[in-house]
């Protein structure tokens, strides 16, 4: 009956679970965006994703870690940041469109020379 | 004591010669009558010997002159003392006497030469050298100490080897100085160790001093065998330089020089050296000594008469005939008989010399023919020469009224007296043998040269009578060969002057027992020679010592005995002989060739010189080159094989250590860089410069960083 | 030091010279040359002036006062130098009775040599370079009386002499050159070990009272300057002086050369160009005989009289086989380079005799054999130039074509065989009777004489191939002497000469050293074996 409770607790009582749970999905979307993705924006976006289940986290443990507005201030630099971040990533994507005619991350491996 | 400068004169008449052949050697290109004055120097030498030989020999024949002077001086240790080297001249009878010998024969030799030698295109080179030769002759002569006279006696070597080798483009002339100069040096060897011995315990080459501290008792290493061994190899000098058995190989090819340096040189004075040298050390030999002498003479003379008897080159058989009369001399020395020795070394220089001069002109007759089955007849185309040669071949025979009779019959007596006391008769069998035998040889000659008929009429025809300055020698040596000048009484030389008044027997110095039974000592004789010392000398020399050792009387009488007895039966020999020339050769009774079918084995034998050649040739000559080619091939193989194989060794070595330098000690190098390449390549291929794969393995270490924290950190 | 430093003058005037030369434009070959020969000519007169200052009454050997010409002061000092303390090594040179004579040889031996380099014009510029540095170091090896100033200048002399043998010389010379610097250097090695042993042994008291450790071989002479513990001090009872010894001596007897060390030398001179040759057998050969003399006598002396049974027994060796050696060679050269062999055996056993007579033998028969050697390399040089052969059996009745030559040949040969009135016979004859004197040499001093007999056999045999008999046909263009070889040969015959009549001249020369250093011989060695015990 454990099981039992501790799923009927679980679907009624919204807490700290499930905002993880959530953070972790994104995560998990993200990584796999990232890795999967041949195309930079895709990559990009996959990025996004991973920050946003960071900012989930932040806030969620502001809320039920008794931190004040910590997190939320974390989270709000992290969304600034992400906004740079992005701005300066489509700019290098744009370049390297620009060098290789091609976004797609698997044909530039520069990197391993 | 004495007005007459005899040591200046001496010393001048030393110098001359050396100057002579100087002036002679360096000018003799440019100026071409430098033989002139070359013999100009050596007569003038005579003229100065016959006035110091004479002014001695009439006014001080009881003295004995001596001068030294040091020549080195090596200073004086704590261990060692003083040493010092000395050189010096010594003037006795003996002296003047082979200084009139040299002087007179070297001069006649000069003039004789200056016609013989006409033509030769190096001329005046062999007059320098025949000046050299007089110089170092005459060294010998003078000195007074063994230090110089083996410096003189290994000087006569030299000019010996370049007179030899006169015309040193015959193979056989150069190789028969070069065999003479070995061989005597093989004599200078055991001189040279007579002079370690003669130094190293007295610590003065001097005679005198020696015979003084002989006489004192001291002995070479405190024994009589040493006294007995520093005179035997003193005397191995006179062996290889007289030509004794067994060194008188050399004197034969020796004739391969000009005739008149054979005259000079290996048959007057050179050689007789040998004889002179065993004269000055004479009172140091012991009896042993003496008798191994007297053996070495005898068969020195026996051994080369029975050769000469079978030769057809007329030099030949004069060299045999040569090494034959020096083995008398060296046996008459051997028995005891000193004077009679010396005696037949100065009559024999005259009429040797007379015989080769002689065997020159008929050379020179004959155009340079020598052997003498060419000649025959020569009588009256060369009657000078004939006569003389008569004169010299009856001289070498004994037969009275010459000088040879007296002192071959002289040593035969002694010899014949020696085997009465002693009981050795064999030297004087062997001596009246060799008398038989030269007789013969001398005739056989004399009657093929010159009697008969020409046997080769084309040279017989060309043939002519030598001029005046080669038949002038001759005739004044004949003279000399006449008995007039030694003695008044032609039997016995006994009563003459030479014997009487010049030549005494000096006294022996070693310990009585080790004499001869026979020279006992006298004490109540005056000392038969006082020493005089010209020059300064720093230490006092011996005094002779104070008793004067002669003959016993018995010697006297044996020798008395002995006289006639030895006289007729050396008359009888000499007369057989010469009786069986004339019945070979004069008169044809008996053919010489069938008598040497008929004993083929010894004429053979004889003819070729009894083998010694052969044998030397076989066992030391060959012995030493194998010898020296093994040693050369030893040392280039081995000790240089060593040398290079060690460099081999290390070379190898070396190329060891440098495969291991590469394969292990850098090959553990390049391992490690192999492996962490390798390692590189594997590691390489993580990356492979896609972010994606560098995130997922972020991702997966993190998980499994996490996983490993979880289930064994914190 | 109250006299002009001749020594250095005489020891450093190559140097300048080799300077002048190597500065010197490349084109002025004869320049070179010329500086060459005048350098070495001031040495001969700087020679001069030395024997004519020269005290002929002071020993030298082990006494520092009686030594001549000498200057010393410091060269090396380093202080506070670990357990060492005080480094000091001095620059000290001298001559006494031994060295004079090797002087005036050197001095000789240059300037002929130098006459005889007149005709290679292969590189003038390096040969002269070096052979002046050479001549240098051959000087300095005389004149030092520190072992370690002795050291430099050994090796200092070692290395032109590669490049003279491996640059100049004939068709093997790499192989000579190798074989000779390895040789020596191998020699070098155990003298450099023996040197650090006396140094580490030897103390020297400075005026302060300080003592310090030194390389003056004159103090390593005197047993009470050794420490107690020395490794080569007499004083410690489980030294090492008789190895040392051993050692010392391979190193000199590699120079002499003494059999079984000897096989350098034939390959050697007949590699090297006719002046090195000369050089080589008139100096170089000397070096070892005269450090033995000079360090293993005085230094080592009970340990001398304990082997010297085997340095005379090698001596004889050296005679006879080299003579036997000699006598079956085909090429001229290597038979006199197996001459000086057996000629060196001779100061071997003068050496062994520890008296007067035979040490002056010995140290004259240096001397000698320099000059008559010297000479028999000139001899050969003049053919060899001429017929560019020198196969003994490709000649024959050269005395026709060439008579003067012939007439200088008979005269150096008859001197190496010992003929009396040359000075050859003074030496041999002294070594004989000063080793005959001495009795445990006795025997082999009589075997040693089997020598001239076979000197005298093969020195005739070659003289009667080479110049005897009929005229090769082949040669009947051959020259006589030129000037320059007659500026060579006359000196040197005309010095063979007069010492062959009148020897006092060197003899007097090296005569109270010579008797100095027997009185040494003679009450050292129980100085040096009593203190030991």
């Amino acid at each position: 009956m454990t099981d039992m409770s501790t799923l009927s607790t679980f679907l009624t009582h919204i807490g700290l679970g499930h905002f993880l749970f959530i953070s972790g999905m994104l995560f998990s979307l993200g990584i796999y965006g990232v890795v999967t993705r041949k195309n930079a924006v895709m990559v990009l976006m996959g990025i996004e994703l991973i920050l946003n289940s960071a900012n989930i986290n932040f806030v969620a443990f502001a809320r039920y870690g008794n931190y004040g507005f910590h997190g939320q201030l974390a989270a709000l630099f992290v969304i600034i940041l992400a906004a740079a971040e992005s701005a300066i990533a489509l700019a290098i994507v744009l370049n390297i469109y620009k060098t290789f005619n091609n976004v797609n991350v698997d044909e530039i491996d520069k990197l391993r020379e | 004591m004495n007005q007459i400068p005899f040591i200046p004169i001496a010393l001048i008449i030393l110098v001359l010669p050396l100057i002579g052949f100087f002036f002679t050697l360096l000018f003799g290109k440019k100026i071409k009558q430098m033989y002139l004055f070359e013999t100009g120097i050596i007569t003038t030498a005579l003229g100065l010997s016959i006035y110091m030989a004479f002014m001695k020999l009439m006014y001080y024949a009881n003295e004995k002159i001596v001068s030294e002077l040091t020549w080195i001086d090596l200073g004086s240790t704590k261990a060692f003392g003083k040493i010092s080297v000395d050189l010096g001249m010594m003037i006795d009878n003996v002296t003047v006497l082979m200084l009139f010998v040299v002087c007179l024969i070297s001069t006649l030799v000069h003039l004789f030469s200056i016609e013989y030698m006409k033509g030769d295109k190096r001329y005046n080179r062999y007059f320098s050298y025949l000046g050299i030769f007089t110089f170092s002759m005459l060294g010998i002569v003078f000195t007074h100490n063994m230090l110089m006279m083996y410096i003189f006696w290994e000087l006569v070597g030299l000019s010996s080897y370049l007179l030899i080798g006169f015309w040193f483009e015959k193979k056989s002339a150069s190789d028969a100085s070069k065999k003479a100069f070995v061989v005597n040096r093989v004599g200078d060897f055991g001189m040279l160790a007579g002079i370690l011995i003669l130094f190293a315990n007295y610590h003065t080459f001097t005679f005198d001093k020696v015979f003084a501290q002989i006489s004192q008792g001291v002995l070479p290493f405190n024994s009589e065998f040493w006294l007995t061994a520093m005179g035997i190899l003193l005397f191995c000098g006179a062996i290889g330089k007289s030509a004794q058995f067994p060194l008188h190989v050399w004197l034969p090819d020796a004739m391969e020089g000009p005739t008149p340096v054979s005259a000079l040189i290996h048959a007057a004075t050179m050689v007789a050296a040998g004889v002179y040298l065993t004269v000055r050390i004479f009172p140091l030999l012991t009896g042993d000594a003496l008798l191994f002498i007297a053996t070495i003479g005898a068969i020195s003379s026996f051994i080369p008469a029975t050769i000469a008897l079978t030769q057809n080159d007329i030099k030949k058989v004069l060299a045999y005939s040569t090494i034959s009369q020096l083995g008398y001399m060296v046996m008459a020395l051997g028995v005891g008989a000193y004077a009679y020795g010396f005696f037949h070394l100065v009559t024999h220089a005259f009429f040797k010399a007379g015989l080769f001069l002689g065997s020159g002109s008929v050379i020179h007759a004959m155009h340079h023919e020598q052997d003498i089955r060419q000649m025959g007849g020569l009588k009256k185309k060369l009657p000078i020469t004939y006569t003389t040669f008569l004169i010299f071949s009856l001289a070498i025979s004994g037969i009275p009224l010459t000088s040879g009779f007296l002192s071959k019959d002289g040593i035969l007596a002694s010899a014949y007296a020696f085997g009465n006391l002693t009981g050795y008769k064999i030297f004087a069998i062997s001596g009246f043998l060799v008398a038989l035998m030269t007789a013969f040889y001398m005739f056989r000659l004399l009657i093929l040269t010159f009697h008969g008929e020409p046997r080769n009429e084309e040279k017989y025809h060309h043939a002519h009578e030598s001029p005046a300055l080669m038949t002038m020698p001759l005739v004044l040596l004949a003279i000399l060969s006449i008995f007039a000048f030694y003695t008044i009484n032609p039997l016995s030389a006994q009563t003459g002057w030479v014997l009487k008044d010049w030549l005494k027997t000096p006294a022996s110095v070693v310990p009585e027992h080790a004499r001869y039974s026979f020279m006992v000592q006298k004490h109540d004789e005056k000392p038969e020679a006082a020493v005089k010392h010209e020059e300064a000398v720093a230490e006092k020399p011996a005094a002779e010592s104070e008793h004067t050792i002669i003959h016993s009387e018995e010697y006297t009488e044996a020798l008395h005995h002995a006289h006639y007895p030895a006289m007729f039966l050396s008359l009888a020999v000499a007369g057989l002989g010469i009786l069986f020339a004339f019945i070979m050769y004069f008169w044809r009774k008996i053919n010489a060739d069938k008598l040497a079918d008929s004993v083929k084995p010894l004429y053979k034998f004889s003819l070729n010189k009894w083998y010694f050649d052969e044998f030397y040739d076989f066992a030391f000559v060959n012995g030493t080159l194998l010898l020296s080619r093994f040693l050369a091939w030893f040392d280039s193989t081995i000790v240089d094989g060593i040398v290079n194989g060690s460099a081999v060794v290390t070379r190898q070595l070396s190329k060891l250590s440098g495969l291991f330098d590469t394969y292990v000690v850098d090959g553990l190098v390049n391992l490690s860089a192999t492996l962490s390449g390798l390692l590189g390549i594997f590691t390489r291929k993580f990356q492979t410069g896609k972010v994606q794969t560098y995130i997922i393995m972020v991702v997966f270490s993190l998980v499994a960083l996490l996983f490993i924290l979880m289930n064994y950190g914190i | 030091m109250n006299h002009a430093p001749l020594l250095s003058l005489i020891t450093f005037l190559p140097v300048i010279g080799m300077i002048i030369v190597l500065l010197l434009p490349k084109g002025m070959e004869k320049a070179m040359k010329i500086t060459t020969l005048t350098v070495t000519f001031l040495q001969i007169v700087i020679a001069g002036v030395i024997w004519s200052g020269f005290n002929y009454s002071l020993g030298g050997i082990n006494d520092p006062n009686s030594f001549q010409f000498i200057e010393k002061f410091r060269w090396i000092e380093l202080t506070g130098v670990a357990w060492l303390n005080t480094i000091k090594i001095d620059y000290f040179i001298g001559i006494d009775g031994i060295s004079a004579p090797m002087l005036m040889l050197t001095a000789l031996i240059s300037f002929i040599a130098a006459l005889s380099s007149w005709n290679i014009n292969k590189a003038v510029k390096g040969y002269h370079a070096m052979y002046l540095l050479l001549v240098t170091g051959m000087m300095g090896v005389f004149v030092s009386l520190d072992f370690f100033l002795f050291y430099i200048f050994w090796e200092v002399m070692l290395l032109p002499m590669y490049f003279l043998i491996g640059i100049w010389g004939g068709p093997r010379k790499e192989y000579a050159a190798i074989k000779f610097f390895i040789y020596t250097l191998f020699g070098s090695v155990f003298m450099l070990l023996v040197m650090i042993g006396l140094y580490l042994s030897c103390q020297e008291t400075l005026a302060a009272g300080q003592k310090v450790f030194t390389f003056n071989i004159l103090s390593m002479m005197d047993p009470k300057n050794y420490t107690a513990t020395g490794i080569l001090s007499p004083l410690n009872p489980h030294n090492l002086r008789f190895i040392a010894y051993i050692g010392l001596f391979a190193g000199f007897a590699i120079k002499i050369p003494m059999f079984p060390f000897h096989t350098w030398l034939p390959d050697a001179h007949v590699e090297a160009p006719t002046p090195i040759s000369v050089i080589l057998a008139g100096v170089l050969l000397k070096m070892g005989t005269y450090g033995i003399l000079r360090f293993n006598y005085p230094i080592f002396p009970e340990i001398t009289r304990q082997v010297i049974w085997w340095i005379a027994a090698f001596g004889m060796i050296n005679i006879i086989y080299g003579a036997l050696c000699a006598m079956a060679q085909k090429d001229f050269k290597k038979l006199i380079a197996y001459s000086s062999v057996s000629h060196m055996g001779f100061v071997l056993l003068g050496m062994a005799s520890l008296n007067t007579i035979g040490i002056t033998g010995a140290i004259f028969q240096m001397f000698n054999h320099g000059t008559i050697t010297a000479m028999l390399f000139l001899i050969v040089g003049v053919i060899y130039d001429r017929a560019h052969t020198r196969g003994i059996y490709e000649f024959g009745g050269l005395a026709t074509q060439m008579p003067i030559y012939t007439g200088f040949v008979t005269i150096a040969f008859f001197g190496a065989i010992g003929l009396p009135g040359i000075s050859g016979f003074i030496s041999e004859s002294f070594v004989f009777l000063g080793g005959f004197g001495f009795e445990p040499i006795r025997l082999l001093t009589i075997l040693s004489t089997i020598g001239i007999l076979l000197g005298a056999g093969y020195m005739l045999w070659t003289l009667q191939r080479v110049y005897l008999g009929p005229l090769n046909e082949k040669w009947n263009q051959l020259q006589d002497l030129d000037g320059r070889e007659y500026a060579m040969l006359i000196p040197l015959t005309i010095i063979v000469l007069i010492l062959g009549i009148y020897p006092s001249f060197m003899l007097g020369l090296m005569n109270t050293s010579v008797n100095a250093l027997v009185d040494f011989m003679a009450k050292s060695p129980q100085l040096f074996s009593s203190i030991g015990m």
